[in-house]
């Protein structure tokens, strides 16, 4: 059955078409990737299925359900979990506290025991705790557990981005260039994780920019450019499609005169 | 030295109620990064209720109970209306609505209970209390008590349980914790609820002692604002030291130089250790990334 339906998806940012009419779908245990040039639609993509922003037109299908602009934390309570290109952490919070947000969900009781901070509650809290842990050795920051997010490097807080979007237990998640800033053996080790929680079941929507990454890890690839969806298809189809190396190539001067990516997350 | 236990007696009590205001400052503040000056209100609404409904012929602890529980229903209706929809507005702003709201209650008040200054009776008595060659009175065993069990559940909330660390998770970043599945309105919801009921508690546990009218409340929200300030904004633990040790700092001033000074000398010891040390005693230095 199909995790995610994408259909005719599009927005509009003052009469600029951001994207229009982008459709796909994912099966659970996926992976997916969304490439294209700077400025292509693919972050604004992912804030419209993650709920980030409200979709123009178009309709986006989890699991059987219309979810189409339903809020974000609705949506991870739907299994939706996602991480951000440019970083959405606590960033005055700890490493670990970090992580233990993620359990939110799962360790959520009543909110009168735990305004009393009644043992129910502390215990609900040493749970998360100790799985928290669990997912920093996964992801190779269990000696930064204590330390302020805030301190930590760029590739360091993108690890621990994912592991608080694994604390969720998703079925879907969403994950905004998650080996920008890394070194090549950070970005092999992100490689190697993607692989295993998809293993695991978990369908993965990617946006990467390292194609050597996307080319290998991904089932399925759509390529967007312009906000539209020029190609799609597997790793091998899709290097070899005219349309693609175009858009690839002719962006090289247009990139220079657009700037930034049009769809990017402030904040 | 009978005089100097006195002097700290009444200190600690005062400094208990600040340190109550104080704390209800910290739980908005940690939600929203927003200093609640309509705090005092509450403390108002929660003595002015208990003796109204008192009056009206309830019991005592149910009246309380029932001004402790309107007033939270104030302090939710109060950011649903005022905050809420003001969202996406600078901190600033919000905190100036916090000063209009704050006239507002006000208003309201004077105009349905009138100007008068009203008293609740003690909940044990009048009769002082013999402690280390000084008298306390046991209503503010109350207050000292009440400051410190609500102090001790709002550390357990904010450092032990799941909601507090939303609550926490909801200030620092809105979306991201959208992200893990938190509810931030809710979180908002709560935290002006739970601040509004302390607030309350406080107005119920010292209207015998100081007595109530309806402009109590803004000396009030100053003194728990510096008391909040002096200890470091956000954090329960510098709530309830910056409390007492303001409260103890004017009943010495008053008791060995004169009552005229107290607020003075309080506030001239607190910009001095602000200006050494601008997050107050236990707040973190707050580090922006770019």
């Amino acid at each position: 059955m199909t995790l995610l339906t994408v259909e005719g998806l599009g927005i509009q940012f003052g009469g600029v078409k951001a994207v229009n009419d982008v459709g796909f779908s994912l099966n659970p245990g996926e992976i997916v990737s969304i490439i294209g040039p700077n400025g292509a639609g693919k972050t604004t993509l992912f804030n419209m299925i993650s709920g980030v922003y409200t979709p123009g037109a178009g309709k986006v299908t989890l699991a059987g359900e219309d979810v189409t602009g339903m809020a974000p934390f609705l949506l991870a309570r739907r299994g939706l979990s996602r991480t951000f290109q440019n970083l959405q952490i606590f960033q005055s919070m700890s490493v670990l506290e970090n992580v233990m947000s993620g359990f939110h969900l799962r360790e959520r009781g009543s909110v009168l025991a735990d305004l009393f901070a009644w043992p129910t509650a502390r215990r609900r809290a040493r749970a998360a705790e100790g799985d928290a842990r669990k997912l920093l050795e996964r992801v190779g920051l269990e000696r930064a557990a204590e330390r302020e997010a805030g301190s930590l490097s760029y590739g360091s807080l993108k690890r621990l981005e994912i592991a608080r979007a694994l604390a969720l237990d998703p079925r879907l998640l969403l994950l905004d260039e998650p080996a920008a800033g890394c070194n090549a053996v950070e970005t092999e080790e992100i490689d190697h994780l993607i692989e295993e929680i998809a293993k695991a079941g978990t369908a993965i929507l990617l946006v990467e920019h390292d194609m050597k990454m996307v080319m290998r890890i991904s089932k399925h690839i759509v390529v967007l450019d312009h906000g539209e969806k020029i190609a799609e298809g597997e790793p091998a189809v899709v290097s070899r499609d005219p349309r693609v190396i175009e858009a690839y190539l002719g962006a090289q001067a247009k990139d220079k005169a657009m700037g930034e990516e049009a769809g990017h997350a402030e904040h | 030295m009978a005089d100097f236990m006195q002097f700290a007696l009444s200190g600690v009590t005062v400094g208990a109620v600040y340190a109550l205001i104080a704390l209800g400052f910290t739980i908005i503040y940690n939600a929203s990064d927003v200093v609640n000056f309509a705090q005092g209100e509450f403390v108002m609404l929660g003595g002015m209720g208990t003796v109204f409904a008192h009056q009206a012929g309830l019991p005592l602890p149910l009246a309380a109970l029932l001004a402790i529980a309107l007033t939270a229903m104030i302090g939710i209706i109060f950011n649903r209306l005022a905050i809420e929809t003001a969202r996406n507005a600078p901190v600033v702003s919000l905190i100036i609505i916090t000063i209009g709201a704050s006239i507002f209650i006000q208003g309201v008040v004077q105009i349905v209970f009138g100007k008068q200054i009203y008293r609740l009776p003690s909940f044990s008595g009048d009769t002082p209390i013999p402690l280390f060659g000084a008298n306390i009175l046991p209503q503010s065993l109350w207050v000292i008590a009440g400051a410190i069990i609500v102090f001790i559940a709002l550390w357990l909330f904010f450092t032990r349980t799941m909601t507090g660390r939303a609550v926490l998770a909801t200030s620092n970043n809105r979306l991201a914790a959208q992200l893990v599945g938190i509810n931030t309105n809710f979180m908002m919801t709560l935290s002006f609820g739970v601040s509004a009921a302390i607030g309350a508690l406080a107005g119920v546990l010292v209207s015998p002692i100081t007595l109530t009218s309806y402009q109590v409340g803004v000396p009030l929200a100053l003194k728990g604002f510096a008391a909040a300030m002096l200890g470091g904004m956000g954090n329960p633990k510098g709530a309830l030291v910056g409390g007492i040790l303001l409260g103890l700092l004017e009943s010495f001033t008053a008791g060995y130089l004169s009552s005229h000074y107290k607020d003075a000398v309080a506030f001239i010891v607190i910009l001095v250790l602000l200006s050494v040390k601008p997050q107050g005693l236990f707040g973190t230095k707050t580090v922006n990334r770019v």
